[in-house]
Order: structure tokens, then sequence, then C-alpha cells
């Protein structure tokens, strides 16, 4: 059980805000934070970690608390016993991936053993002599997860782990993850902000907006708003208005969409104003992106 | 030949000795200055990089005084330790480590702030303390910065003069390095020990320095 109730203040490229927040995690939860960049997700896990200090509150996991600014108790890092997972990986340069590894195992631990289980859980045996200069960016990231286990720690905390990896290794590391998660079953605080690999990896999901958290529950509780029901919202940006024609060209998400409203529409509608399109009345058809190709 | 090779070997002991130390000493000195948030870290700052725009008889000569039998510091070496500084090779030692701080001290600091805080942050969070941190992660990485450090405090110390004049004298075997010796020997007009003593300096020099730029040419930037 992590609970953690903490206030910081924040300075983002957007100005200041206030972080503050108040959130429980069940044992063996896997837990999100989402939001999008500068809302304070990846302050609130290295708040967890003890790389940043609360200015006030109180990180409690298990029976042990990490931080409390009235009895001024401050577990330094490597105390708090957590499996970080760095965006940019933080691989040791000068060690090859074994000793990657074996540098995160504690010291009572039958060294070679466990490390070749996780290189084996990985499929990175072959490239254990390797160092990380020689590796792609998926297989960083693998070994960045297996070295987080090594450690052997109460909790894990991934900051935006898959964030630089392109579509496709990222679905992959998204499956090993989950896999890692069934096995060991520890505690995961995943920060993200693409929506399906929450939907995917998650049980539970905070939405921090602002430094606040605006909404907690199962993912699809939190995102999936009613039943579809045959409409369809959308918000759009006019780019263009083309009035002999009456017709109007918007942008929906990155795509450019010809609508075309009613006569009194068009009247009210300006180049640049952000409008909520209703589509009525849809049939569904569905086609298998593949069999396009 | 007939010219007296002590002052070189002088010289390099005294090289060593300065590099040795200072590698010692500098790396600690570097990691506060890098890391701390301390204020006083400004004052530290310029002090340590004093030598490099203050005359070197400017440190020679309050060492000179500090250090002298007459004066507080020396009078108490003198009388308690039966030590005696100036005029000693520990007097060279002492001045030379004062006078080659920045060598040391700067490239270290310089790797130490460029250094990824993620790679130091993974270490605290794999249980890992500071000290083993700086062992086995910060210092096995900053190598060349490490090696820059050495190299260019062994060279400066060759070729220092003035702090070595003034706290040790020119007493042969014991204060007189190789740069003493070509300015006693052109006094002398003994030009051709000055030539000598000034071409073996010219080559030691050049060939540290190019074997610092060879061996730091392919050592750039962090990708872990």
């Amino acid at each position: 059980m992590i609970k953690a109730r903490i206030k910081k203040q924040l300075f983002t490229a957007q100005g200041k805000t206030n972080l503050e927040v108040d959130i429980e995690i069940k044992k063996g939860e896997f837990a999100t934070i989402f939001g999008k960049s500068g809302t304070g997700k990846t302050t609130i896990l290295r708040m967890l970690a003890g790389l940043v200090d609360p200015e006030e509150g109180f990180i409690q996991v298990d029976d042990e608390v990490w931080f409390d600014s009235r009895s001024k108790i401050n577990l330094p890092p490597q105390k708090r016993q957590i499996g970080f997972v760095f965006e940019n990986y933080a691989l040791f340069p000068n060690m090859t991936v074994r000793q990657n590894l074996e540098f995160a195992l504690p010291h009572n631990k039958k060294k070679t053993d466990f490390a070749d289980e996780l290189l084996y859980m990985a499929g990175l045996e072959e490239f254990a002599d390797r160092r990380p200069t020689e590796l792609s960016g998926g297989q960083k990231q693998r070994v960045a997860l297996i070295r987080a286990i090594a450690r052997q720690s109460k909790v894990f905390l991934f900051d935006e782990p898959l964030s630089a990896l392109d579509a496709e290794t990222r679905l992959r590391i998204q499956d090993e993850i989950l896999q890692i998660y069934r096995r060991f079953g520890t505690t995961t605080i995943l920060v993200s902000h693409d929506l399906p690999e929450v939907f995917k990896l998650s049980r539970f999901v905070f939405v921090l907006e602002e430094g606040r958290i605006i909404r907690c529950g199962k993912p699809a509780d939190v995102f999936i708003e009613g039943k579809l029901n045959g409409d369809f919202t959308f918000t759009a940006e006019i780019v263009d208005i083309q009035k002999p024609r009456n017709m109007a060209i918007v942008r929906i998400e990155n795509r450019l969409v010809q609508i075309t409203p009613t006569a009194e529409d068009m009247g009210r509608l300006n180049i640049g104003d952000k409008i909520i399109v209703t589509a009525k009345q849809l049939s569904y058809s569905f086609k298998k992106k593949e069999d396009e190709q | 030949m007939g010219y007296d090779l002590r002052p070189f070997f002088l010289t390099f002991k005294l090289a060593f000795i300065t590099a040795g130390i200072l590698f010692i000493a500098g790396i600690p000195l570097a990691y506060w200055l890098a890391f701390t948030k301390n204020r006083m870290r400004y004052f530290v700052e310029t002090l340590v990089s004093m030598p490099l725009v203050l005359p070197s008889t400017v440190i020679g000569f309050y060492l000179l005084v500090i250090f002298s039998p007459r004066y507080y510091v020396g009078n108490l070496l003198e009388t308690v330790f039966n030590a005696r500084v100036v005029f000693t090779f520990t007097g060279l030692v002492i001045g030379s480590v004062i006078y080659s701080l920045p060598f040391m001290v700067n490239p270290i600091k310089s790797a130490l702030q460029n250094f990824p805080v993620s790679l130091i942050e993974a270490s605290y969070t794999l249980g890992k303390s500071k000290a083993a941190t700086l062992l086995h992660i910060i210092l096995p990485n900053i190598k060349p910065a490490l090696f820059t450090g050495i190299a260019m405090t062994f060279a400066h110390t060759v070729g220092e003069f003035g702090v070595v004049l003034m706290i040790g004298g020119s007493i042969p075997g014991e204060t007189r390095v190789a740069s003493i010796a070509v300015y006693g020997e052109t006094e002398a007009l003994n030009f051709s020990a000055a030539n000598f003593y000034s071409i073996i300096l010219i080559v030691v020099s050049f060939s540290m320095l190019m074997l610092l730029s060879l061996a730091n040419r392919k050592k750039q930037g962090f990708n872990g």
C-alpha cells in the first residue's frame, strides 16, 4: 500500500503551478499517472523515489514512512527500495549489460544466477557482454527494466519509459512489462501521456491536470464517457471557410476534414474558432488496417 | 656530456608527487565545488583559480613568509616538529601543489558539472551510496578529465619557475629543478648547459601534451 499526500510548487514552461496530490495505491496494483507534459507527473514519481523533496506532505509505503514533513523524516533514495526506470534509460556506459545488472543486485543475492535469469527473461543473453552504446533503444530500455527488477524493490516507478521508442518496439515492450508485472506482482506506478498505453497496462489511473488529480479509477470508467450511442463528438479548429461553396475546412487532431455547415452556422463561424462537431446517426463499418495493404 | 642530471630527477620527482597529491585532493574538492549549494563555493572557486592569474612570485613570496622560521607557522613547524619548509624539497611540493591546483580541479569540476544527473540518480535508486556512485559510476565515466588533470598538473609542474625559485632557492640536489638550472646556467653564461636543459624540457612538455590530445581524441559524450 502506498499513501502519498504531497505538495510542491512547480516551475514549468507554462508558469507556476501548485502540485497538490493525495494518492493511495493498493499493494500489487498497476497504477498510472496520466496527464499532459508539464502537469507534474514526473515530479510526483521523483518525490516518491526521494529524488525531489516535497515542500510538505507524507509518503508511506506498507508500514514504512518514507517522508513526513512534520516529523522531518526523509529517507534517501538509497533506502527506499524502488526500481526506477528513466525515460532516457540511464544505463551506466562504463559497464556491460551484465555489469549493469550485477551493480543493481543486493549484496546478499547469489549474483550471476539471477542476472542470467533476468537476461534470459528479456531475451538479452547474447548482448550480456555489450556496452549500452552498442544497443538499440528498445534493448536499452529492456536492460533498464530488468536492472530495476534486479534491485528487488517494493515498488517499480516507470517514468515514461517507452516514449522515446518507435511504435512497434513500444507495443512489444508494453507486453513485456505486463509479463514482468504478472510474474513479480510488484506494485507499479507508470507515468505516461499515451492513452492507449494507459489502457493496455494499468488497472488504476490518476488523471493529473495542472498539478491536481481531477479523476481517478479504472481506465474504462475514467476515460470512456457514456456509451457509444451513434453520436460522435469531435473538438475541431476551423482552418478555412469557403462561403461561396458553403463549406469549411476543420482540423480534427492532425487531419483536415471538410464539413458543410448550415447557412446560419456559416455566418457565426470564423477562421481559428474552436468548435465542437457532433455527427449524428453514424453507421459503423470496420476494416482491419492490415487489409488495406 | 658531463651535465648534472639531478635537476631532471628533481623535476620529475616533484611533478609525480605534485600530480599524485593533487589527484587525491583534487577529486573531493572538485566534487564539492560541482555539487554543493553552499555559497562559499564562489569564494573557494575563485581562490582555486587564483594561481592562473597571479604571478608565481607572489605565491612564492607569501609561502616564504608563512613558512619562514621567523614567523608563526614556520616557527611552530620548526620547534614542534623540527621540520623546515623553506629551501627544502617539501617546500617545493607545497608550492607546486598550490600553484597547480586549478589545473587538476578545473577539468574535473567541469566534467562533474556536465555529468548526466540521471546516471547519478539511477545509482542512488539502486541503493548505492554517494561514495560508491563516485567510485563506480562517476569516475570511470570521466576518465578523460582525470587524465587531463593529471597530465596538465604534471606538465605545469615541470614548467614551473617562480614559486620554486622563491621557496626553494637553487640548492643543487635539493631544490634546483630543471627550470631553475636553465636560469642558473644562463646567468653563469654556460649556454650549452642551458640549451641542454631547455631542449629536454621542450621535448618532454611537447610529448606530454601530444599524448594528452591523442588520448582524449575519441572520448567525447555520453549516450548510455
